[in-house]
């Protein structure tokens, strides 16, 4: 088995000098998804933007076996990071080709790649990234990251509020990608994690909780309510997120 | 009518002195969330240097203006790059800090250039025609104003050349909008602040020469005068946009004009009254984003 790229030991990080994420210890292999899981506020997020340098860190990231815990962010990204943010996070002022072109950092950008996953991105892009859809800002967001050949993706919630025909789309962009480069992936939606992640880690209270295939974890009902504090129902699609079920549970 | 004419005309001429310092500040605003009270000194030490090269060059002419003018916006990169890199760099994201050394090097500088070119306006010379006027309807129109009007106008639109057609024009409008997405983008956000600073500091240098063509004068003061209607400026068109710059400056300008002439001097009171009022209504300003 090949080395994992990406190794996490003893992170932490803080927000506004409070303690998000909690001596988070995992790691990612070099191909496949991994899903980083977790009820909603367990810190995924931060996970994220720990690894990228976006929030104060502290512990032991390694890249492909190089320490990049004390890289500024556009460094870390530079060495082949690709990053999808929750909330998309395109800019709403410039045009779709603009979101592209700035992202772009290769001396050849996937161009072709771009337009082939995601026509209607391409059809639209003299268009202001603000005036799309949530679904297409979600396209605009996941081609900036596939249009730089990465070693690493971190993708953010790529399925949040997006309408199931959508979710099913930016799946099968992300499967397609994931046949050439590895995933981090934080998701609430466990028919997109069956679909897409072999293995898993689940975080609670900051801290990893459970680390191993998604098979192991996702084909135990007692585990999945437990962790994450939903049930699954397949015949539903799988449209429920764990998101909701907190809300209720914050409501009690 | 010719006196209609006179205001809007003279009023666009300040305007543009507003929008030359007000532009880097919006900018420098917009990317990098600094107040820079220390943008006045930019004007006032380009306004010098320029003044110095040009009348030992050739005083009172066309090339002796163009070499001050050249030297201002040298001079005002310069330090505006200089400022950014050596001190505010260290203070990104500590707003207290900002403000306290802007307004510290503000405030020293004055007192620096006092030192050097003493604390009385120093009566600058210019060429002929800019001494001169041109009669339009009827309305007798000082030349110098058409000078100001066609220049700020030149660096309107190279800004906005810059901002549109260039890879760190690109970075600065994304940056203005979402500074850490451009950084996990892997692009290092910091050389644009140096880059703004220094486009703010020439188009500073810029208005710093021309001032002293507008009021005949250098002085050790030339930059805090117009830096408080370049803050005005800035805040009314809305923090960080320098279109809203451009039709804030004009407004603020033209309103000031007709208020000192048709209610008796009190250009500076109502322009304090159009700031407030403007805060009350519409806190992000003619074209600013919502917070």
């Amino acid at each position: 088995m090949s080395a994992p790229i990406l190794v996490v030991e003893g992170l932490h990080g803080r927000i506004a000098g409070q303690q998000v994420v909690e001596d988070v210890s995992f790691e990612v292999p070099a191909s496949g998804v991994t899903a980083l899981l977790g009820r909603n506020g367990v810190g995924k997020t931060s996970t994220i933007k720990s690894i990228l340098g976006l929030i104060d860190r502290t512990g032991d990231v390694r890249l492909g076996g190089e320490r990049i815990d004390r890289l500024p962010t556009h460094r870390i990204v530079q060495r082949g990071v690709g990053y999808v943010p929750e909330d998309r996070e395109v800019f709403g002022s410039l045009s779709v080709a603009e979101n592209l072109r700035l992202a772009e950092r290769d001396d050849r950008p996937r161009r072709e790649l771009i337009e082939r996953l995601f026509p209607d991105i391409h059809a639209r892009r003299a268009q202001r990234a603000g005036t799309l859809s949530g679904g297409q800002q979600q396209m605009v967001s996941l081609a900036r990251a596939l249009v730089n050949e990465n070693r690493l993706l971190l993708v953010d919630e790529p399925t949040k509020g997006l309408a199931p025909r959508i979710v099913d789309e930016v799946a099968a962009a992300l499967a397609e990608a994931a046949k050439t480069v590895p995933i981090l992936l934080v998701e609430q939606n466990l028919h997109v994690i069956r679909k897409l992640a072999e293995r898993v880690v689940v975080l609670s209270g900051g801290r990893v909780v459970f680390s191993g295939s998604a098979a192991d974890l996702l084909d135990d009902e007692a585990r999945i309510q437990r962790y994450l504090g939903v049930a699954t129902d397949e015949s539903a699609h799988d449209a429920v997120p764990a998101a909701s079920i907190d809300i209720t549970e914050e409501l009690r | 009518m010719s006196t209609v004419l006179l205001l809007v005309i003279t009023g666009l001429g300040l305007g543009a002195l507003y929008f030359l310092v007000a532009s880097g500040l919006s900018l420098i605003y917009g990317l990098m969330g600094v107040l820079n009270f220390a943008h006045g000194a930019f004007l006032t030490i380009a306004a010098f240097l320029g003044w110095e090269v040009g009348r030992r060059v050739s005083d009172g002419t066309w090339w002796g203006l163009l070499l001050s003018a050249l030297v201002g916006m040298i001079v005002g990169a310069i330090v505006a790059a200089a400022t950014e890199y050596f001190l505010i760099r260290r203070l990104y994201e500590r707003h207290i800090e900002q403000a306290l050394v802007t307004v510290g090097l503000s405030l020293a500088s004055v007192a620096l250039f006092e030192g050097i070119w003493g604390t009385d306006p120093i009566y600058t010379a210019k060429p002929d025609w800019l001494t001169q006027t041109t009669e339009i309807l009827g309305a007798k129109i000082p030349n110098d104003r058409f000078l100001l009007i066609a220049c700020a106008a030149l660096v309107l639109g190279g800004i906005v050349l810059f901002l549109r057609r260039t890879r760190y024009g690109l970075i600065i409008r994304a940056g203005v909008e979402n500074r850490s997405m451009v950084t996990a983008l892997g692009i290092d956000v910091r050389r644009s602040f140096t880059l703004v600073f220094a486009i703010g500091g020439a188009a500073a240098g810029l208005g710093g020469v021309l001032a002293s063509v507008y009021y005949g004068y250098v002085s050790a003061h030339l930059g805090s005068v117009l830096l408080i209607f370049a803050f005005i400026v800035t805040v009314i068109g809305g923090l960080g946009s320098l279109t809203g710059a451009a039709i804030a400056s004009v407004l603020v300008a033209v309103l000031q004009q007709f208020a000192n002439f048709y209610l008796g001097g009190t250009g500076d009171l109502v322009v304090v009254i159009a700031l407030a009022a403007v805060l009350l209504v519409r806190p992000r300003g003619l074209m600013g984003k919502v917070a």
